[in-house]
Protein backbone atom coordinates (compact mmCIF):
# COMPACT_ATOMS: atom_id res chain seq x y z
CA UNK A 1 0.00 0.00 0.00
CA UNK A 2 1.14 3.54 -0.97
CA UNK A 3 1.87 6.14 1.58
CA UNK A 4 -0.62 8.11 1.09
CA UNK A 5 -3.34 5.60 0.78
CA UNK A 6 -1.77 4.39 4.01
CA UNK A 7 -2.82 7.93 5.36
CA UNK A 8 -6.55 8.21 3.61
CA UNK A 9 -7.91 5.23 5.04
CA UNK A 10 -8.43 5.99 8.21
CA UNK A 11 -10.54 8.41 7.23
CA UNK A 12 -12.67 6.52 4.75
CA UNK A 13 -16.42 6.25 5.78
CA UNK A 14 -18.55 3.65 5.36
CA UNK A 15 -20.72 5.37 2.41
CA UNK A 16 -23.44 3.75 -0.07
CA UNK A 17 -22.08 3.29 -3.72
CA UNK A 18 -23.92 6.51 -5.17
CA UNK A 19 -24.37 6.92 -8.96
CA UNK A 20 -25.10 10.06 -10.90
CA UNK A 21 -29.14 10.53 -11.27
CA UNK A 22 -29.71 8.75 -7.80
CA UNK A 23 -31.90 10.75 -5.37
CA UNK A 24 -30.05 11.21 -2.26
CA UNK A 25 -30.97 12.21 1.53
CA UNK A 26 -27.66 13.69 2.89
CA UNK A 27 -27.60 14.30 6.99
CA UNK A 28 -25.73 16.83 7.51
CA UNK A 29 -24.22 17.95 10.99
CA UNK A 30 -25.32 21.49 11.60
CA UNK A 31 -23.82 23.24 14.42
CA UNK A 32 -25.55 26.32 16.22
CA UNK A 33 -23.19 28.00 19.19
CA UNK A 34 -22.60 25.04 21.17
CA UNK A 35 -25.70 22.75 20.09
CA UNK A 36 -26.16 20.38 17.19
CA UNK A 37 -28.64 19.13 15.09
CA UNK A 38 -29.38 17.48 12.13
CA UNK A 39 -30.25 19.26 8.56
CA UNK A 40 -31.63 16.86 5.73
CA UNK A 41 -30.30 18.10 1.80
CA UNK A 42 -32.38 16.15 -0.68
CA UNK A 43 -31.84 16.21 -3.99
CA UNK A 44 -30.46 14.57 -7.15
CA UNK A 45 -26.51 13.46 -7.37
CA UNK A 46 -25.09 15.06 -10.46
CA UNK A 47 -21.74 13.99 -10.19
CA UNK A 48 -19.59 12.08 -8.07
CA UNK A 49 -15.69 13.06 -8.03
CA UNK A 50 -13.45 10.49 -6.94
CA UNK A 51 -10.47 10.14 -5.64
CA UNK A 52 -9.94 8.30 -2.50
CA UNK A 53 -10.53 10.21 0.67
CA UNK A 54 -10.45 13.39 -1.20
CA UNK A 55 -13.73 11.80 -2.92
CA UNK A 56 -16.97 14.22 -3.53
CA UNK A 57 -20.65 14.56 -4.80
CA UNK A 58 -22.98 17.24 -5.82
CA UNK A 59 -26.28 17.21 -4.90
CA UNK A 60 -28.81 19.57 -7.00
CA UNK A 61 -32.37 19.91 -6.04
CA UNK A 62 -35.04 22.60 -6.87
CA UNK A 63 -35.98 24.84 -3.86
CA UNK A 64 -38.96 26.87 -4.35
CA UNK A 65 -37.99 27.14 -8.16
CA UNK A 66 -34.58 28.22 -7.37
CA UNK A 67 -32.12 25.81 -8.29
CA UNK A 68 -29.45 24.45 -5.36
CA UNK A 69 -26.34 22.38 -5.64
CA UNK A 70 -23.95 21.96 -3.22
CA UNK A 71 -21.06 20.18 -3.01
CA UNK A 72 -20.02 17.52 0.07
CA UNK A 73 -16.87 15.93 0.74
CA UNK A 74 -17.88 12.52 0.45
CA UNK A 75 -15.82 11.41 3.69
CA UNK A 76 -17.05 14.62 5.57
CA UNK A 77 -17.20 13.44 9.13
CA UNK A 78 -19.85 16.70 9.30
CA UNK A 79 -22.40 14.16 7.21
CA UNK A 80 -24.14 11.73 9.58
CA UNK A 81 -25.35 9.71 6.75
CA UNK A 82 -26.39 9.68 3.12
CA UNK A 83 -29.65 7.33 2.14
CA UNK A 84 -30.29 6.76 -1.01
CA UNK A 85 -33.85 7.25 -1.95
CA UNK A 86 -34.79 6.57 -5.83
CA UNK A 87 -32.11 5.63 -8.88
CA UNK A 88 -33.10 6.91 -12.31
CA UNK A 89 -31.55 5.72 -15.65
CA UNK A 90 -29.07 7.69 -16.84
CA UNK A 91 -26.78 7.59 -20.43
CA UNK A 92 -23.93 9.85 -18.78
CA UNK A 93 -21.42 10.32 -15.24
CA UNK A 94 -22.27 13.80 -15.05
CA UNK A 95 -25.14 15.60 -15.07
CA UNK A 96 -24.63 18.97 -15.90
CA UNK A 97 -27.36 19.45 -18.41
CA UNK A 98 -29.95 19.20 -15.74
CA UNK A 99 -28.78 23.10 -14.93
CA UNK A 100 -30.30 24.27 -18.28
CA UNK A 101 -33.55 22.30 -17.63
CA UNK A 102 -36.81 22.84 -15.40
CA UNK A 103 -39.96 21.02 -14.61
CA UNK A 104 -41.05 18.30 -16.95
CA UNK A 105 -37.60 18.61 -19.26
CA UNK A 106 -35.78 17.45 -16.13
CA UNK A 107 -37.72 13.79 -15.18
CA UNK A 108 -35.79 11.21 -15.41
CA UNK A 109 -36.92 7.54 -15.68
CA UNK A 110 -37.00 5.54 -12.26
CA UNK A 111 -34.81 2.34 -12.35
CA UNK A 112 -35.40 -0.79 -9.63
CA UNK A 113 -31.68 -0.58 -7.59
CA UNK A 114 -30.28 -3.33 -6.85
CA UNK B 1 20.60 16.72 20.32
CA UNK B 2 20.02 16.23 16.67
CA UNK B 3 17.82 18.27 15.07
CA UNK B 4 16.30 17.31 11.41
CA UNK B 5 16.16 14.12 9.39
CA UNK B 6 15.88 13.60 5.73
CA UNK B 7 12.48 12.81 4.16
CA UNK B 8 11.02 11.64 0.88
CA UNK B 9 8.08 13.54 -0.78
CA UNK B 10 5.03 10.63 -1.08
CA UNK B 11 2.82 13.13 -2.29
CA UNK B 12 -0.22 15.38 -0.87
CA UNK B 13 -3.65 14.77 0.43
CA UNK B 14 -6.32 15.99 2.43
CA UNK B 15 -7.04 15.17 6.56
CA UNK B 16 -9.98 16.30 8.47
CA UNK B 17 -8.67 18.23 11.98
CA UNK B 18 -9.94 17.83 15.19
CA UNK B 19 -12.34 20.98 14.93
CA UNK B 20 -13.89 19.83 11.55
CA UNK B 21 -11.22 21.68 9.20
CA UNK B 22 -10.33 19.88 5.83
CA UNK B 23 -6.48 20.53 5.91
CA UNK B 24 -4.31 19.91 2.57
CA UNK B 25 -0.88 17.90 3.81
CA UNK B 26 2.11 16.91 2.30
CA UNK B 27 2.90 13.04 3.08
CA UNK B 28 6.61 12.65 4.06
CA UNK B 29 8.59 9.49 4.55
CA UNK B 30 10.76 10.80 7.09
CA UNK B 31 13.48 8.29 7.85
CA UNK B 32 14.64 6.04 9.55
CA UNK B 33 18.18 7.70 9.49
CA UNK B 34 21.37 6.40 10.11
CA UNK B 35 24.34 8.66 11.70
CA UNK B 36 27.29 8.94 9.07
CA UNK B 37 29.54 10.34 10.64
CA UNK B 38 29.66 12.92 13.44
CA UNK B 39 31.15 15.94 13.26
CA UNK B 40 33.04 17.52 16.60
CA UNK B 41 34.83 20.89 16.75
CA UNK B 42 37.83 19.05 17.96
CA UNK B 43 37.68 17.71 14.15
CA UNK B 44 35.84 19.72 12.36
CA UNK B 45 35.51 22.62 13.84
CA UNK B 46 31.70 22.60 14.00
CA UNK B 47 29.07 20.43 15.67
CA UNK B 48 26.96 18.61 13.07
CA UNK B 49 25.75 15.16 11.66
CA UNK B 50 25.65 13.56 8.47
CA UNK B 51 23.04 11.41 8.06
CA UNK B 52 22.11 8.99 5.49
CA UNK B 53 18.32 7.98 4.52
CA UNK B 54 17.85 4.33 4.42
CA UNK B 55 15.97 3.25 1.61
CA UNK B 56 14.36 0.37 0.21
CA UNK B 57 17.24 0.07 -2.56
CA UNK B 58 20.73 0.20 -0.78
CA UNK B 59 23.46 2.43 -2.82
CA UNK B 60 26.02 1.41 -4.93
CA UNK B 61 28.81 2.82 -3.87
CA UNK B 62 32.99 2.60 -5.14
CA UNK B 63 35.79 0.99 -2.04
CA UNK B 64 36.16 5.01 -1.12
CA UNK B 65 32.54 5.72 -0.18
CA UNK B 66 31.67 2.56 1.18
CA UNK B 67 34.08 2.71 3.30
CA UNK B 68 32.55 5.70 5.17
CA UNK B 69 29.45 3.62 5.57
CA UNK B 70 32.01 0.82 7.00
CA UNK B 71 33.66 2.86 9.27
CA UNK B 72 30.34 3.59 10.25
CA UNK B 73 28.54 0.31 10.45
CA UNK B 74 25.67 1.31 8.64
CA UNK B 75 24.49 0.38 4.67
CA UNK B 76 25.64 2.25 2.16
CA UNK B 77 23.14 4.95 1.48
CA UNK B 78 21.80 6.84 -1.47
CA UNK B 79 21.06 10.32 0.19
CA UNK B 80 23.16 11.79 2.45
CA UNK B 81 22.55 15.38 4.18
CA UNK B 82 24.17 17.31 6.84
CA UNK B 83 21.76 18.57 9.82
CA UNK B 84 22.69 20.85 12.91
CA UNK B 85 23.22 19.41 16.63
CA UNK B 86 21.67 21.66 18.98
CA UNK B 87 23.52 21.25 23.14
CA UNK B 88 21.91 19.16 25.34
CA UNK B 89 20.66 15.43 24.74
CA UNK B 90 23.19 12.39 24.54
CA UNK B 91 26.18 12.66 22.66
CA UNK B 92 25.76 11.29 19.20
CA UNK B 93 27.98 9.14 17.45
CA UNK B 94 28.25 7.41 13.89
CA UNK B 95 26.19 4.21 13.41
CA UNK B 96 23.49 5.94 16.00
CA UNK B 97 19.58 5.35 14.55
CA UNK B 98 17.38 8.07 13.92
CA UNK B 99 13.77 8.41 13.60
CA UNK B 100 10.95 10.86 12.43
CA UNK B 101 9.56 10.08 16.77
CA UNK B 102 12.14 12.97 17.29
CA UNK B 103 8.96 15.47 15.99
CA UNK B 104 5.59 15.48 17.62
CA UNK B 105 1.57 16.56 16.90
CA UNK B 106 1.65 20.69 16.61
CA UNK B 107 5.43 20.72 16.18
CA UNK B 108 6.73 23.49 13.58
CA UNK B 109 9.60 22.11 10.81
CA UNK B 110 11.38 23.93 7.86
CA UNK B 111 11.00 21.88 4.74
CA UNK B 112 14.16 21.93 2.84
CA UNK B 113 14.23 21.06 -0.96
CA UNK B 114 14.97 21.57 -4.53
CA UNK B 115 12.53 23.06 -6.33
CA UNK B 116 10.97 21.80 -9.69
CA UNK B 117 12.85 22.66 -13.16
CA UNK B 118 11.56 25.19 -15.05
CA UNK B 119 13.81 25.37 -17.80
CA UNK B 120 14.97 28.29 -19.64
CA UNK B 121 11.93 31.30 -18.67
CA UNK B 122 11.22 34.72 -19.66
CA UNK B 123 10.64 37.58 -17.40
CA UNK B 124 6.84 36.80 -17.40
CA UNK B 125 6.69 33.62 -15.87
CA UNK B 126 9.95 34.11 -14.27
CA UNK B 127 9.88 37.63 -12.42
CA UNK B 128 6.15 38.12 -12.76
CA UNK B 129 6.74 41.09 -15.55
CA UNK B 130 2.96 42.34 -16.49
CA UNK B 131 4.02 41.79 -20.51
CA UNK B 132 1.98 43.70 -22.66
CA UNK B 133 -0.98 43.72 -25.02
CA UNK B 134 -1.78 41.01 -27.16
CA UNK B 135 -3.62 42.06 -29.96
CA UNK B 136 -4.94 45.22 -31.43
CA UNK B 137 -1.81 46.32 -33.18
CA UNK B 138 -0.06 45.61 -29.92
CA UNK B 139 4.37 45.03 -30.75
CA UNK B 140 5.04 44.76 -27.58
CA UNK B 141 4.33 41.06 -25.83
CA UNK B 142 6.45 39.23 -23.89
CA UNK B 143 9.55 41.41 -24.04
CA UNK B 144 11.37 42.39 -21.03
CA UNK B 145 11.20 46.18 -22.44
CA UNK B 146 14.21 48.34 -21.89
CA UNK B 147 17.43 47.10 -19.22
CA UNK B 148 18.44 50.42 -18.42
CA UNK B 149 19.53 53.93 -19.51
CA UNK B 150 21.99 54.72 -22.67
CA UNK B 151 25.26 56.59 -21.54
CA UNK B 152 24.80 57.00 -18.17
CA UNK B 153 25.72 54.41 -16.80
CA UNK B 154 26.60 52.78 -20.06
CA UNK B 155 26.12 49.35 -18.67
CA UNK B 156 23.64 46.92 -16.98
CA UNK B 157 23.13 47.80 -12.75
CA UNK B 158 24.20 44.72 -11.47
CA UNK B 159 21.17 41.64 -10.77
CA UNK B 160 19.12 43.17 -12.78
CA UNK B 161 16.01 40.79 -13.94
CA UNK B 162 16.31 38.97 -16.95
CA UNK B 163 15.22 35.72 -18.89
CA UNK B 164 17.12 32.75 -17.54
CA UNK B 165 16.97 29.21 -15.81
CA UNK B 166 14.04 28.98 -13.37
CA UNK B 167 13.68 26.43 -10.46
CA UNK B 168 15.69 23.37 -9.31
CA UNK B 169 16.82 25.70 -6.66
CA UNK B 170 17.43 24.92 -3.01
CA UNK B 171 14.07 26.32 -1.36
CA UNK B 172 13.32 26.11 2.66
CA UNK B 173 10.08 26.50 3.60
CA UNK B 174 9.66 27.71 7.47
CA UNK B 175 7.61 27.25 9.87
CA UNK B 176 5.31 24.37 8.56
CA UNK B 177 3.01 22.84 11.43
CA UNK B 178 3.15 19.19 12.18
CA UNK B 179 -0.19 17.89 11.62
CA UNK B 180 0.63 13.83 12.46
CA UNK B 181 3.47 11.18 13.16
CA UNK B 182 3.12 7.85 12.49
CA UNK B 183 6.24 6.53 13.75
CA UNK B 184 5.46 3.19 12.95
CA UNK B 185 5.17 3.82 9.02
CA UNK B 186 7.38 6.80 9.13
CA UNK B 187 5.47 9.00 8.03
CA UNK B 188 5.16 12.62 9.11
CA UNK B 189 2.08 15.01 7.74
CA UNK B 190 2.88 18.70 7.34
CA UNK B 191 0.52 21.64 6.57
CA UNK B 192 0.59 23.03 3.37
CA UNK B 193 2.79 22.41 0.33
CA UNK B 194 6.85 21.57 0.11
CA UNK B 195 9.62 22.37 -2.88
CA UNK B 196 10.00 19.75 -5.45
CA UNK B 197 8.46 16.56 -6.96
CA UNK B 198 6.86 13.68 -5.59
CA UNK B 199 10.01 11.27 -4.85
CA UNK B 200 11.88 14.12 -3.96
CA UNK B 201 14.25 14.18 -1.10
CA UNK B 202 14.06 17.23 1.48
CA UNK B 203 15.50 17.80 4.75
CA UNK B 204 13.30 18.75 8.14
CA UNK B 205 14.27 20.02 10.73
CA UNK B 206 12.70 21.71 13.46
CA UNK B 207 11.95 25.32 13.16
CA UNK B 208 15.14 28.18 13.70
CA UNK B 209 12.61 30.71 14.12
CA UNK B 210 9.12 29.23 15.52
CA UNK B 211 6.01 31.45 14.89
CA UNK B 212 5.05 32.35 18.32
CA UNK B 213 1.95 30.10 19.91
CA UNK B 214 -1.75 31.98 19.79
CA UNK B 215 -3.05 30.63 22.87
CA UNK B 216 -7.10 31.45 22.30
CA UNK B 217 -8.54 34.20 25.04
CA UNK B 218 -11.45 33.84 27.01
CA UNK B 219 -13.71 36.38 25.64
CA UNK B 220 -14.43 39.38 27.37
CA UNK B 221 -17.71 39.98 28.31
CA UNK B 222 -19.97 43.02 27.06
CA UNK B 223 -21.06 44.98 30.40
CA UNK B 224 -24.40 46.44 30.33
CA UNK B 225 -27.89 45.78 29.19
CA UNK B 226 -28.84 43.16 27.11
Amino acid sequence: MGAIELVEKSQLTDRPNMKAGETVRVHVKVREGDKERIQIFEGIVIGMHRGGARASFTVRKVSFGQGVERTFPLHSPSIARVDVVRAARVRRAKLYFLRGLKGKAARMKETRRA
Amino acid sequence: MITGIIGKKMGMTQVWAADGALLPVTVLKAGPCVVVQAKTVERDGYEAVQLGFVDERPARVNKAIGGRFKKAGVPPTRVVREVQVKAGGDAVKAGDQVSVAMFADGDQVDVIGTSRGKGFQGVVKRHHFAGGRATHGSMFHRAPGSIGASSYPSRVVKGMRMAGHMGHDRVTVRNLKVVRVDAENNLLLVEGAVPGARGGYVTIRKSVAPRPVRIAQEPVKKKGKK
